[in-house]
Formats: structure tokens, sequence, C-alpha cells
């Protein structure tokens, strides 16, 4: 359908789509990829990379090949089980702060800019100090309760701008209930904006809960890439040339966000079409493009549109602070 | 001026939230961790340190929970944050400011060199559509916001400091030197923050520099910027005052919201080159269970904050006529 | 003055399938002279006025064509060579001056940026002339001190028409000013801006969809269709006597007031895709008089009692 085009025809968003992919099939399959348990201290500590230990052994004598597959399992469920839940906390307060109105929406909107205010990791690393041991379940719910708030102000403007219009009226005089308004009628119409939301949920979902293991606030029994790195810093293997136990999962976690940003960037392109890369000149051409001109011949990455007809709407979202900016019918 | 009084005083407010946080979260955590704290320090503390844990505890108090909470107030608002437990017997207070130069020093400055740096890039990459900066930085700026702040720390570690041997990556200063206003000092601690203000510095660029293009983007296409062209304004002229004045407007809002992911990837900086800041204190005061100390910390840096959303708010005000008629 | 010649923009959103939105268009434009250009949204006339003033930005582009303006051809100078013409002798007055005008700076700012732009340093001379030409719109001198945002819609409008007459242009360009305002206000508007006219004697190319309120005020009337020109011709003869088929069904979507009642007709169907064109009239769809040879190939411009028209089976 049109989004699979989409997505094919913006490099970015297919490099970003296959890694999310490669890191979903490693976290359902795990055995099939690693032969090795991530737990068994069973090997000698230290190893470096070879054919038996594709990435050598950690300090407790782990594989860490192993470890870093099925810890695939458990990043991942952070990232979708927070994503999702943030993003759907944060789409009920948003919608319905912007369709309530008036009193409702005055003291939802204070509250979300409270929460938005207090800075999130030191709240983070607050909460699991008084909670020891923190797994996943825990880190989701924490993460969740935290991380609404930018996501709601996102989509309470979104919502405002589509409180007005004639199908939502039309539904108010059907009789529908708020509560049926906001969900069936206006959420569909911020699909795109939800999905952009819960990519950059996501994404800063997994940087915070590896950064939460790595120093030392999650479950350090856990198989996580964040755990890994705790012990690995435990361990000194810095210091100690192991250099290996350090740059694997930290690779990863690098890799697995870029996927979700990439994701996320290149939806916002698809969305927004003037910033999609320029394409080849082949004339001198003047303009706020380019001053002075480009010479013949230049080229730049290109990229294709989906179709011409894009949606008169754009709205920058995904890297916090790109404005949403009302669409504008040009003649 | 009634825009920055309302600013102010929603600022007050949140305050307010942090510090009844701090009060409530201890009491909500399941399994007492007062317990377990009176049963590590039993016998060790008295008189001033035990009152500390009492008054965030709420525990061998038979106070209400409301003359508590008033009782904590009060000692907030005077500065009374207890004596510390990691640090015992210094106060809290005392504790607290011996780190904050550090992390005034690094954070402070590099913040500032990213916002800036970034910013500036971000507009010629905006610019200059096509150009090298707006093919190359936006893909390779999305890549590297996502890499864990404390990852490329270890790098730095790894590269400069271990194999390189080119710099020092641990520590404010030499432990063996001695502080001082000399210039042997002074140099000693540049020489340390190198490595952590770099690391900080490249995880932090990446967002300024792409929000502020995608801003520049989109207000290159308003008319008023096309009106400019039509002046027959110059060039210089056009892209500073007409496009980049309004494009960073909203990113100064943006700056407010990063902060909190600034202050996230300080705190981890610090950590990993043991650099003796604010954000490795509150590490310490967690491992150590100091939780006097942290809450003082926690509610230090997010009035750090809220001053620093305060002062981008004015500085809005400033450039921006439209919110001062608000 | 302004001799546009064979003029053509294409947007190039995907490769290898240009759009061309203005299409081989040519005209001319004498001192003093009003001409209006109309025509539905999507017709080309506004890129057409960016590709005149050369405003155009990406990924828009002129392909073909000149525009002959004081002796130059102003598609093939640099952007320092415009330099000289813009604004001293060609301005531009858009469609909302809440868009048009930088909201950070006063108007008085906005009014100094021109003038220094084009070598006048002097902050007395700056300021006297700043008045001098918000006084001939009728706006308080105060003003320049405002921000954009604190002007009604209507001043706003105003300030940018002082605004375009700094240097007492040649040419001003105008895109429908006055689509933004109420009916009262355009009406005003226009009768300001011919007041001017008369008074400084510059030329006016004024684009918009509203061909009742142009026809009061221009010389000559020219109308598009699909980035070509349908009709070109004094005022009194496009209007009276509209020959060409869109031009009629135009005529007849605008119920007059003091006439007779008729029902209201539309023209029935949409302006071609112009990533597609057709090979023949791009009317043709839509057109109740087409004979077989209007799909053969697009119709030359002839000229019928001193209007030009381009269509095989005229009224």
């Amino acid at each position: 359908m049109r989004l699979l085009r989409a997505i094919a025809g913006n490099a970015k968003a297919a490099t970003g789509a296959v890694m999310l992919l490669a890191f979903i099939v490693l976290a359902l399959f795990p055995g099939l990829f690693a032969a090795d348990s991530p737990t068994a201290e069973a090997y000698k500590r230290n190893l470096g990379a070879s054919g038996a230990h594709l990435l050598g052994t950690t300090g407790l004598g782990q594989d860490t090949f192993a470890q870093a597959v099925y810890g695939t399992r458990e990043v991942l469920e952070i990232a979708f089980g927070a994503g999702l839940a943030s993003t759907v906390l944060a789409a009920l307060i948003g919608v319905a702060a912007a369709y309530l109105g008036g009193l409702w929406d005055g003291v939802l909107s204070l509250f979300t800019d409270m929460v938005l205010v207090i800075p999130l990791f030191p709240l983070l690393i607050v909460i699991s100090a008084y909670v020891h041991n923190s797994g996943s379940g825990v880190l989701i719910a924490v993460l969740t309760l935290t991380g609404w708030s930018y996501t709601a102000r996102q989509l309470r403007s979104q919502a405002l701008a589509l409180r007005s219009r004639d199908f939502l009226a039309a539904a108010k005089v059907r009789g529908e209930r708020a509560i049926y308004i906001i969900v069936v009628e206006i959420l569909p119409t911020m699909i795109s904006l939800l999905v952009a939301a819960f990519l950059t949920n996501a994404l800063y979902d997994v940087l915070f809960a590896s950064s939460l293991q790595f120093i030392g606030l999650g479950d350090p029994d856990a198989t996580s890439w964040g755990t890994m790195l705790y012990w690995a810093q435990n361990n000194e293997a810095l210091q100690a040339g192991f250099y290996i136990q350090a740059i694997v999962p930290g690779a990863a976690i690098a890799l697995l966000g870029a996927a979700f940003a990439l994701l996320n960037y290149a939806f916002d392109e698809i969305g927004n079409p003037a910033l999609r890369p320029v394409r080849t000149r082949r004339r001198l051409w003047r303009g706020p493009g380019v001053p002075g001109g480009i010479p013949l011949g230049k080229h730049s990455p290109r990229s294709r549109s989906s179709s011409l007809g894009t949606p008169a709407q754009s709205s920058g979202h995904g890297a916090p602070a790109a404005q949403i900016s009302p669409g504008r019918d040009r003649a | 001026m009634r825009f920055i009084l309302r600013r102010a005083g929603f600022f007050v407010l949140t305050l307010w939230a942090a510090v009844t946080l701090n009060f409530f979260l201890p009491r909500l955590m399941p399994g007492n961790p007062a317990i377990a704290m009176m049963a590590r320090f039993h016998g060790r503390l008295t008189g001033q340190a035990l009152a500390s844990l009492e008054t965030i505890f709420g525990v061998n108090t038979h106070q209400s929970l409301l003359s508590q909470y008033w009782h904590y107030l009060g000692d907030m608002a005077t500065g009374n944050f207890g004596t510390s437990l990691f640090f015992y017997p210094s106060p809290v207070g005392q504790v607290v400011r011996s780190a904050i130069p550090w992390t005034l020093g690094l954070v402070g400055v590099t913040t500032i060199l990213a916002f800036i740096l970034g910013t500036g890039v971000g507009i010629v990459g905006g610019w200059r559509r096509g150009g090298l900066i707006d093919s190359v930085a936006p893909p390779l700026l999305v890549i590297t916001s996502a890499i864990p702040y404390f990852w490329v720390g270890m790098m730095f570690i790894l590269v400069f400091g271990l194999k390189l041997q080119w710099l020092p990556w641990s520590g404010g200063a030499d432990l063996a030197a001695t502080p001082g206003w000399d210039a042997g000092y002074i140099g000693n601690v540049v020489e340390h923050a190198i490595l952590p203000a770099l690391a900080l510095l490249v995880t932090t660029i990446g967002t300024w520099t792409l929000t502020m293009r995608n801003n520049m983007v989109t207000t290159l296409a308003e008319d008023y910027v096309r009106m400019a062209r039509a002046k027959g304004l110059p060039t210089r002229r056009i892209m500073l005052d007409y496009a980049a004045r309004n494009a960073v407007l909203p990113n100064l809002t943006g700056f407010a919201m990063s902060l909190g992911f600034v202050v996230g990837g300080a705190i981890l900086i610090e950590y990993v080159f043991n650099y003796p800041g604010v954000g490795y204190m509150l590490l310490q005061a967690v491992e150590n269970e100091d939780y006097p100390l942290m809450q003082a910390l926690f509610l230090l840096i997010t009035l750090a904050v809220l001053v620093a959303i305060l002062l981008a708010d004015i500085v809005t005000a400033v450039f921006d006529p439209r919110t001062r008629t608000a | 003055m302004l001799e546009v010649s064979r003029l053509s923009v294409e947007y190039g959103t995907r490769p290898g399938v240009p759009v061309r939105a203005v299409d081989d268009v040519s005209f001319r434009v004498g001192k003093g002279e009003f001409l209006g250009i109309v025509g539905e949204s999507g017709c080309g006339k506004s890129t057409l006025l960016f590709a005149i003033a050369q405003l155009l930005s990406d990924p828009a582009r002129v392909t073909a064509g000149t525009v002959a303006f004081r002796g130059a051809n102003l598609v093939a100078l640099t952007d320092r060579q415009l330099r000289a013409v813009r604004w001293e002798h060609l301005s531009v007055v858009m469609q909302s001056a809440m868009n048009a005008l930088n909201p950070v700076k006063s108007v008085g700012a906005q009014f100094a940026d021109a003038m220094r732009a084009h070598g006048t340093r002097s902050r007395a001379t700056i300021g006297e002339r700043s008045r001098e030409v918000l006084q001939m719109v009728g706006i308080d001198p105060a003003h320049l001190a405002s921000y954009p945002h604190q002007l009604s819609g209507g001043m706003r409008q105003r300030a940018m028409i002082a605004m375009a007459l700094l240097f007492t242009p040649d040419l001003v360009i105008m895109d429908e000013p006055t689509s933004a305002l109420d009916v009262v206000a355009q009406r005003a508007l226009m009768v300001q801006i011919k007041e001017l006219q008369a008074e400084l004697g510059f030329a006016i190319v004024f684009v918009t969809h509203d061909m009742s309120l142009v026809s009061h005020f221009s010389d000559r009337l020219m109308v598009m269709y699909a980035g070509q020109v349908a009709e070109l011709g004094p005022t009194r003869k496009v209007f009276d006597h509209p020959r060409h088929p869109y031009s009629r069904g135009l005529l007849e979507a605008f119920p007059s007031v003091t006439g007779p009642k008729v029902p209201l007709a539309g023209i029935p169907g949409a302006p071609p895709d112009l990533s597609l064109p057709p090979q023949g009239c791009r009317f043709l769809p839509r057109c109740s008089r087409a004979v077989d040879e209007c799909g053969a190939r697009v119709p030359d411009l002839t000229e019928k009692d001193g209007t030009l028209v381009r269509c095989l089976n005229t009224f």
C-alpha cells in the first residue's frame, strides 16, 4: 500500500525498517543465531573474538555474542512496551485536553508542562534508587509514567488544530460522547503524528533504560545490553584492554537507536516534502536554496516522493523542538 | 513583562512539585527503604543525621503526614537539607557546593557551545539546500543522536585516553595536584575537562543542528523571505535577519525542553569520566543510599533546569515581539 | 515597458515528469497601465508573477522565454544585477501581509531595510520617506514603530503597498492583495491603489481570481487557464464580450447585483493535470463549443477585434 511504497522509496526509511526488522527477528528467534546460553558462566573469562566465541567472552565467562543476541529481547520489550504505553498515555491526555478545552485543558496542560519541565533522567535515577534492581517491568512502568509529557503537548497542538473541523461537529451533533469522539474520530486522523511519537519515545526509552542499567540501577542479573555495559564497566574492561566487551553492547544500542531515529526522520520527510534532500540541478540556479548558484552537474542524494499530492498539512515531529506549522494551500 | 511573570510563577509551582515529589516518593515505595537504611546505619548516627533521615522518611516521628510535609517544606525553604550519610558528618549543603563549580564549568560551557555551534551549522545547512552540510548532516546527525552518551564517552576514553594516551580521562584534576588559582592547576583542570567536554559536545550538538536546519527550511518557504528577496536585500541580511531570526525562535523553546536530555547526558558523562560534578555525586549518593544528599541534588538539578528555561524564555521575549503582547 | 515573451515555468518535483505551470505566456505592459490577470486557483497566475519578478524558488524554474524590462532580460540577470532593478523599478505586493511582513521586525525597520539596501544611509532621509509613504496610504506614521501583528489586516495590506512605493517604481506587481480582506476593505483598497497610480504613474500587474473586482479598475484584462493565456485584451472588450468559452464561463459564474436574476452557471469539470497535459486545447473537456480540430493541437493566440484569443470556435 502507499505506506510501504513510501518507505521503500525513501532510503532512510528503508534502512531503518530493515535494521529494525533484523532486531525483531533476533529477539523472536535468538536460538537460531546464538548457540550458547547467555547466562552460563561456563567459559574462560575475557577471551577475545574467535571462531568459538564470535565476540569473545565477558568478565564472568559468558559468551558475549549470545548475550548480545538474547539481550535483544529485553531491549525490544522495553522499547515497544514503554514506547507504546507512553504514546497511548500521551494521546489520551493530550487529545482530551484539546478536546475538552476550558478548565480541563488548563489543568491538564499545566500538569503536562510541569512533568515536562522536571528533568527526566535525574527523576528516573531517583525513582530507580528507591526501587532496587528494577527489572524490565519496573523500567517500562517508570519510563511510561515519566516520558509522556512531550508527546502529549505535541498531540494537544495537533488536536487543537483539528478541533474546529466539521467532521467533529458532526459527531457531536449525532450525540456521541466525548470519549468516543476522542478515540474514534480524532485519533485516527493523527496517525502520522502518533507513529512519529512512538518512534521517538521508543528511541529515548532504549537510551534511558540502558543508561539506567549501565549505572547499576537495573537488575544486574538480567540479560540486556545495558547490563552488559554495566558489567564491563564493573570489571574495568576498558582499562584492562578487553575492549570488545564495551564496544559490542554500545554498538548494538546505537544501531537499534539509529533504526528508530532513521525511521522517524524519514517519516518527517515523507510528511513534509520541503525537508527532503535536494535533487540534481541542471542549470545555474538562484534563490535562497543556493545563493550564488550551483555549478552544472553537481549531484545530491536523490529521494523519491510518494506522490505529487502530498497533504497540505506539514508537521515537524520527531526531533524535539521541531515546530508544528499549519498547512497552507498555494493557489 | 506579564509573560515573564507568568513563566516565573509556573516555575515556582514546578519547583514546589519537585519538592513534593521528593517528599512522597520514598513514602510510596514498596518495602520501606527507611527501615533498611536505619538498619544499616544503626548506631552510627546521632542527632542531626538521624533527624534528617526521620524528616525524609517520616519514621519515628509521631506527626501526621500533613505536619511532616509542612516541616519538610520549611526545611527546604530555609536550605536545611540535613546531613550527608556518605560524606558523614558534612552537611548536605556543603557537599553539594563543592560539586557545583565542576559541573557548571563542564556542562555550562559545553551546552552553550553546542547550542551556538549547532544552531550556526543548522542555519548554514538550511540556507544552502543541497549543499554539503545539508546532504551530509541530517542523516549523520540522526544516527549520532541514537548513540548512548555514555558509550561515546567510553569510546573517547578508549581511543584518546588509553590507546593514544593524549589526554587524561578520569577525575577533574590530578589527585596529586594541589588546588589553587595558579596556571599549573588550571591547566591541569582544563586538560582533564577536554575529553568529557568533547564527548558531551558530540552527543548534544546533533539535536540543535537538526532542528535548526529543519526550522530554517520551513522558514525559508515563508512569504516574508520571498519579500526580502523582492526588495533586493543582500543575501547575508536575508539569511540572518529574516530567516534565521525567525527560525531560531522555536529552537529556543526547544532548548528548554532539550535541557532535560542535556542534564541526563551530563550525568552519564561525569560518571564515565569520574568527573567530580553534581551528576557524579548524584550517582554516588544513589549507590550509597545517601538519600538526603540524593534529594538535595535532585532539587538542585531541577532548579538549574528551571532557571535555564526561564532565561531562554526571557531571550525569546526579547527577540520575538509577538510574545510581549501575549 | 515590460515585455514578457514566451515565458515557461516548470516545477521539477519528480524527475522526468516536469509540471509546466506557465506555458508559453506573452504579453506587454505599457507605462502607467493597469493589467489584470485572472484565472482560477492553480492556473499559474501567481507562478507567472513570481517568474516575472525572478522570485521563484526550488523546485520551480524558468525553462523558456524572456522578461524584458527596462532594456534587460530579467531572466538572464544575476542576483547582483537584479538588485539594481529590485524595488527601485519593480516592486511586489503579496497576498497576505501577515505572511509577507517579517513578524519580528517593526514596520519601520522593514522600510529602512529596503532603503538601506539601495544606498540610502541617512536616518533622516529614511525616516522622512517612510513617513511620507505611510501618509500616502492613509496610515498614521506613528505606526512605523509597530510590529505587523499589531496592525489590522487592512492596515497591514496598505503598509505593504506603502513599502512597495518607497522608490516610486515603474512597475508594481500585486499578487491577490485583496483576497485576505473583506468585501468593503477590498473595494477601499482598490480605490486607493487606483488613486496612487494616477498620482505616481506606475504600471500595475494585478493577479486575482476575482474577475468582477479587477474589471472595474484595469485597463486590460488577461485570462489564464491551465498555465496558458486564454484571452487578452482591453478590459471592456473582454469583460463585456468574452470570446473564449472559459472567460465567458468565469463571467457567468459571478452573479450581477443589479442585473436580472439568472440561474448561476458554473463550469463543470476540473482543470487538467499539468504533469500530463493533453495534446489539444486544454479547455476541451469542459467546453460547450468544442469542434473536432480542438483536440488535435493547442490553438494559437489569434486576434479577433482587438482581443487575443486562444480558441478555434470563439463566441
